[in-house]
C-alpha cells in the first residue's frame, strides 16, 4: 500500500505549495496594508459608491458595472441612484462610464486611463487600499506626487485636500537612494482615522466592483455542499450493500 | 460472448433490439463486463474524467451562447457572462475549474497507470491511445486559454507560439501560418475557438476508442495479475465481478465526492489562489505592454520548466523545445521500456519503486518551478529534476531487468 | 430502498443543476436595458400626425388621432375581422373600441400581425388606390392587410389580427411611456 500513499502526500503538498504562485505573479512588491474589508458592510459600500463616484469617476470608468445592478445590490434606492450619482444622460440600466473621452485621457496624462472594474482582482484589495494612501510629493512628476505602492504612476492625487500632504522616507545616498515609507507633514480635513476609513470604504466598493455575485455565490455554496453531503449517505451505504458480499 | 443470450426481451427494449444491439451492448460492456473485485480508490479516476469531459463540454456549449471570438469582443464578452448573463458566473466558474480539475483527474489516472503497470501488455495500445488523448487534453487547453484575451492568454499564447519560430528553417513561417498574422491577433484568436469547440467532440471519439480497447483486453487490477487467466467452469474470471452493479453504484459514490470537491472550489475558492484563475488575465490583452512575468496555467508547467532549463544551443532555443516534447513522447514507449517480470509496483523492487517516487516529486517540483520566475537556484533545480525525470524513463530497461521482484500471486489480493 | 433514495435525491440534484443553464438562455441584463421603457414626448404631436419610437427593436407608432378620426372608427366595424379585439393581443385597458386609454392619441405597435412587414400610415379619407369606403388606417404593400386607425384588421386581408398593442401608461398628459404600466394590465 505504501506506494499508494507516497503520491496523495506528495500531491498534498505540491497543492499546499499552490498559493505560493500568486508571489510568483505578482512577483517582489512593495509591503502591502491589510484592507480588512468586509463586503458584508453595505453602509461602507455606499461610502465607496459615493467616493468613487465623485474622487475617480471624473477619469476612471467601470465599464462592466451597470448603475441599476450597484444600487440594487449595496442598498441603494432608485431615487437616491438618480438623484445623486446618476448625471447628464445616464440611465440606470447603463454601464458605469466616465464622460471623459479615452483619447483626451491618454493626451493629458501620457497614458491610457485603465478601467477599474476589474482592479481588485488583477491587483488585490490589499494593494488597492495601500495605493489609496501613498501618495507622497515628488517635484519630478508632472502632477507633482509619486506613490509608494505604484512607481511613477501617471496620475494626481485626488485627497490631497482630504488625507493633507505626505513626504518620502527615503534610504541610501546619490544613486542608491529609495522611498521606503511615507510620513503625513501636513493633515488635510480628514484625520488619519477618518482617511483611512474613506480609503477602506473605496476598496470595499471596489472589490464588490471586481466580482458583484461574491457574496451569493458563497451562499450557493453553503447550500450546495450541503446537498451533496446529505446525498452521498444513501449513495455510500448503496455501495456498501452491494458490495458486502465481495471479498 | 452472448450468442445464447438470444432470450425474448419484450415491450419496447425488445423493439429497440431486434433493431439495435442494444442488450448486447449492455451485457458486453456492463451487466456481464468483468472487471477485478479489487480495482479500489485508483480506479475511480476513469470514470471521473468522462464526468469532468461532459460538464467542460456542456459548460463550453453553454458559454459559446455567449461569447464573441473577436479582439475587441473577447474580454468584455467573459465580463458580461460573468455580470449580464443570469448564472453566467457559475457556468464560467465551473468550466474555468473544470479545466485544472480535468487535469487533476488525469494526472491520478495516468499515476494509476504507472503504479498497475496498466501499460504492459496487452493494453499497450489502450496506454497509446491514452497518451493521444492526453495530447489532445493540452491541445484543448493551450486553444481555451486564449479565449479571455487577457494579459496572460495573450502573452502566453504569444510565448508559446514563437516556440515553433525555433524550429530550424521553417520555423518563423511555420508560426505565421499557425498564428494566421504576423503577431497573435484577432485572426489567432477565432480560429482558436474554433479549434477548442472542435477538439472536445475528437476527445470524446477518442474516449470510445480508449474504452473499447479496454474492454478487449479487460481491467488491470493493483496486483497486475490477469484476472482472464483464471476463469470458472461458466467462462468467467474468477476474480470478477460484473461491472454493473458493483462499479457503477461505486462510481456514483465517487462522483458524488468528487462534486464535492469541484463545488468546495467553485463556490469558494475559484481563482484558487491565482493558480486557476491568473491575476494578469483580469486586464484585458496589450500587445504594448508585456507583464513582468509570464508562465502558463500550472498543468502544463512542469514541461515549462523543462524548456526554460536548456540553455540555447548555437543560439537557439530549438533543444529546449525538443526537450519539451520528448518529455511527452517518452510516455508512449513505456510498455517497451519497462522490462520487469512483473506489471504492479507491489511485487516490483525498492529500485524501481525509488525511481517513480523520484520521477513523482521531480514532476511536482517542476511544476513548482515553472510557475516561478526564473533565478540561478531555480534553473539549477530545474535542470536537476529534468535529468531525474528523464532519467526514469531513459534507465527504466536497466533498472527493472536488475530490479528485484517479489512472488505475484494467483489470485487477485485487496 | 438505498436505490431509491439516492435516485431520487440524485434526481432532484440534477434538477437543480439544470435550473442555471436553461435561466442563463433567458434575456441577460444587457438585453433586458436594451429592452427598458421608452419615453415619448406627445405635446408637440400635430393632429393627425403619427410619431414613430423604437421599443425592443420595434417600431412603435403613436398617432395624434382627430375627433373625426375617433369618431369614424364604429362606422368600420362591420368590414371588421375582429371588431371587438376578442382574437388580438392588446392590454386589457384597451379592449375598448378606441383600443386606447385615451381616445387621441393611439399607441400601436407598427407591424403587420401577418408575417411581420411594418404597414404604411394612410390617414387620408377615400384616396384612388384604396377605395371609397376607406376612412384613414394602415395598409401593408407586402401582401395587402389592411387596419383601421385603431388598427383592426379589415376583412380580406391576409392579416388574422389586429395589430398589437404594447403595455404603455401616462406619465403626463403630454408623456407615455412605452413598455411599461405598473402592472394596470
Amino acid at each position: 500500500m505504501r506506494p499508494a500513499i507516497i503520491a496523495p502526500a506528495i500531491f498534498a503538498v505540491g497543492l499546499l505549495l499552490t498559493p505560493l504562485a500568486t508571489v510568483a505573479s505578482g512577483g517582489h512588491g512593495p509591503e502591502l496594508e491589510e484592507a480588512n474589508i468586509d463586503l458584508h458592510d453595505q453602509a461602507s459600500l455606499q461610502r465607496g459608491a459615493k467616493y468613487f463616484v465623485n474622487y475617480c469617476m471624473g477619469c476612471h470608468s467601470l465599464q462592466y458595472m451597470r448603475w441599476q445592478r450597484m444600487a440594487n445590490d449595496i442598498g441603494i434606492t432608485e431615487v437616491d441612484l438618480r438623484k445623486n450619482l446618476l448625471f447628464g444622460d445616464a440611465k440606470p440600466g447603463d454601464m458605469m462610464t466616465t464622460a471623459m473621452r479615452p483619447e483626451d485621457g491618454e493626451k493629458w496624462f501620457g497614458t491610457a486611463i485603465p478601467d477599474l472594474t476589474l482592479v481588485t482582482r488583477w491587483r488585490s484589495p490589499d494593494w488597492v487600499y495601500s495605493y489609496l494612501k501613498s501618495f507622497y510629493t515628488d517635484p519630478s512628476r508632472p502632477y507633482g506626487v509619486n506613490n509608494l505602492v505604484f512607481k511613477d504612476v501617471g496620475m494626481p492625487n485626488p485627497f490631497t485636500h482630504l488625507q493633507g500632504i505626505q513626504d518620502p522616507l527615503v534610504e541610501g545616498h546619490g544613486a542608491e537612494e529609495h522611498v521606503v515609507g511615507v510620513k503625513l507633514v501636513e493633515q488635510g480635513s480628514l484625520s488619519p482615522k477618518e482617511f483611512d476609513t474613506m480609503a477602506r470604504d473605496i476598496t470595499t466598493f471596489l472589490t464588490y466592483v471586481g466580482e458583484p455575485i461574491k457574496l451569493e455565490r458563497q451562499r450557493l455554496g453553503v447550500m450546495v455542499l450541503m446537498f451533496l453531503g446529505v446525498l452521498f449517505i444513501p449513495a455510500y451505504f448503496m455501495k456498501k450493500e452491494f458490495w458486502k458480499d465481495i471479498h | 460472448m452472448s450468442a445464447e443470450s438470444k432470450s425474448e426481451v419484450t415491450g419496447f427494449l425488445g423493439w429497440v433490439d431486434k433493431r439495435f444491439p442494444i442488450m448486447d451492448v449492455w451485457n458486453d460492456h456492463l451487466a456481464k463486463y468483468y472487471a477485478p473485485k479489487n480495482m479500489g480508490f485508483w480506479s475511480f479516476f476513469g470514470s471521473l474524467a468522462i464526468t469532468v469531459l461532459v460538464i467542460q463540454i456542456v459548460t463550453g456549449i453553454w458559454l459559446a451562447m455567449s461569447y464573441k471570438p473577436s479582439a475587441a469582443d473577447a474580454f468584455a464578452s467573459v465580463e458580461y457572462i460573468m455580470r449580464d448573463v443570469d448564472w453566467g458566473w457559475l457556468i464560467r466558474y465551473m468550466h474555468s475549474t473544470g479545466a485544472s480539475f480535468f487535469f487533476i483527474v488525469i494526472y491520478l489516472h495516468m499515476f494509476r497507470g504507472l503504479m498497475w503497470g496498466s501499460y504492459r501488455k496487452p493494453r499497450e495500445l489502450l496506454w497509446m491511445i491514452g497518451m493521444v488523448l492526453y495530447l489532445a487534453m493540452m491541445a484543448t487547453a493551450f486553444f481555451g486559454y486564449l479565449l479571455p484575451w487577457g494579459q496572460m492568454s495573450y502573452w502566453g499564447a504569444q510565448v508559446i507560439v514563437n516556440l515553433f519560430a525555433a524550429v530550424p528553417n521553417i520555423g518563423p513561417d511555420l508560426s505565421v501560418w499557425v498564428r494566421g498574422d504576423y503577431v497573435i491577433s484577432d485572426a489567432t484568436l477565432n480560429r482558436f475557438f474554433a479549434f477548442h469547440f472542435l477538439l472536445p467532440f475528437l476527445i470524446a471519439g477518442l474516449v470510445f476508442l480508449h474504452i473499447v480497447a479496454l474492454h478487449r483486453v479487460g481491467s488491470s487490477n493493483p496486483d497486475g495479475i490477469e484476472i482472464k487467466e483464471n476463469k470458472d467452469e461458466n467462462g468467467i474470471p474468477r476474480d470478477g465481478i460484473p461491472f454493473h452493479p458493483y462499479y457503477t453504484v461505486k462510481d456514483v459514490a465517487g462522483v458524488i465526492v468528487f462534486l464535492a470537491l469541484f463545488a468546495a472550489v467553485i463556490f469558494f475558492w475559484p481563482d484558487f489562489g491565482g493558480i486557476f484563475l491568473e491575476p494578469p488575465n483580469f486586464q484585458p490583452a496589450d500587445p504594448l505592454k508585456t507583464p513582468a512575468h509570464i508562465a502558463p496555467v500550472w498543468y502544463f508547467t512542469p514541461y515549462y520548466a523543462m524548456l526554460r532549463a536548456v540553455p540555447p544551443i548555437a543560439g537557439s532555443q530549438f533543444p529546449g523545445v525538443v526537450v519539451m516534447f520528448a518529455a511527452i513522447l517518452f510516455f508512449f514507449f513505456l510498455p517497451w521500456l519497462d522490462r520487469s517480470p512483473v506489471k504492479s509496483i507491489r511485487y516490483k523492487g525498492p529500485i524501481f519503486r525509488g525511481f517513480l517516487a523520484a520521477f513523482v516529486v521531480s514532476f511536482v517540483v517542476l511544476a513548482y518551478l515553472g510557475l516561478m520566475p526564473a533565478s540561478d537556484l531555480y534553473t539549477l533545480l530545474a535542470r536537476i529534476f529534468t535529468i531525474v525525470y528523464f532519467a526514469f524513463f531513459i534507465l527504466m530497461p536497466i533498472y527493472s531487468s536488475i530490479d528485484k521482484t517479489k512472488p505475484v500471486p494467483e489470485r487477485v489480493t485487496t | 430502498m438505498l436505490v431509491a433514495a439516492t435516485s431520487v435525491l440524485g434526481a432532484v440534484g440534477a434538477g437543480f443543476a439544470a435550473v442555471p443553464f436553461i435561466a442563463s438562455m433567458n434575456p441577460s441584463a444587457k438585453a433586458r436595458a436594451a429592452g427598458a421603457p421608452v419615453e415619448a414626448d406627445v405635446s408637440k404631436l400635430e393632429p393627425g400626425a403619427l410619431l414613430r419610437v423604437k421599443w425592443r427593436g420595434q417600431p412603435i407608432w403613436i398617432v395624434h388621432r382627430t375627433p373625426e378620426m375617433v369618431a369614424n372608427l364604429p362606422k368600420n366595424d362591420p368590414k371588421l375581422t375582429d371588431p371587438a379585439s376578442e382574437a388580438s393581443i392588446q392590454p386589457d385597458y384597451c379592449k375598448n373600441p378606441t383600443r386606447a386609454i385615451k381616445d387621441q392619441y393611439f399607441v400601436v405597435i407598427g407591424i403587420c400581425t401577418h408575417l411581420g412587414c411594418s404597414p404604411t400610415y394612410r390617414p387620408e379619407i377615400a384616396p384612388d388606390d384604396l377605395g371609397k369606403g376607406w376612412l384613414g388606417g394602415w395598409f401593408c404593400p407586402c401582401h395587402g392587410s389592411k387596419f383601421d386607425l385603431a388598427g383592426r384588421v379589415i376583412n380580406g386581408s391576409p392579416a388574422p389580427t389586429n395589430l398589437v398593442i404594447p403595455k404603455y401608461t401616462y406619465l403626463t398628459d403630454t408623456t407615455i411611456l412605452v413598455g411599461e404600466d405598473g402592472g394596470a394590465a
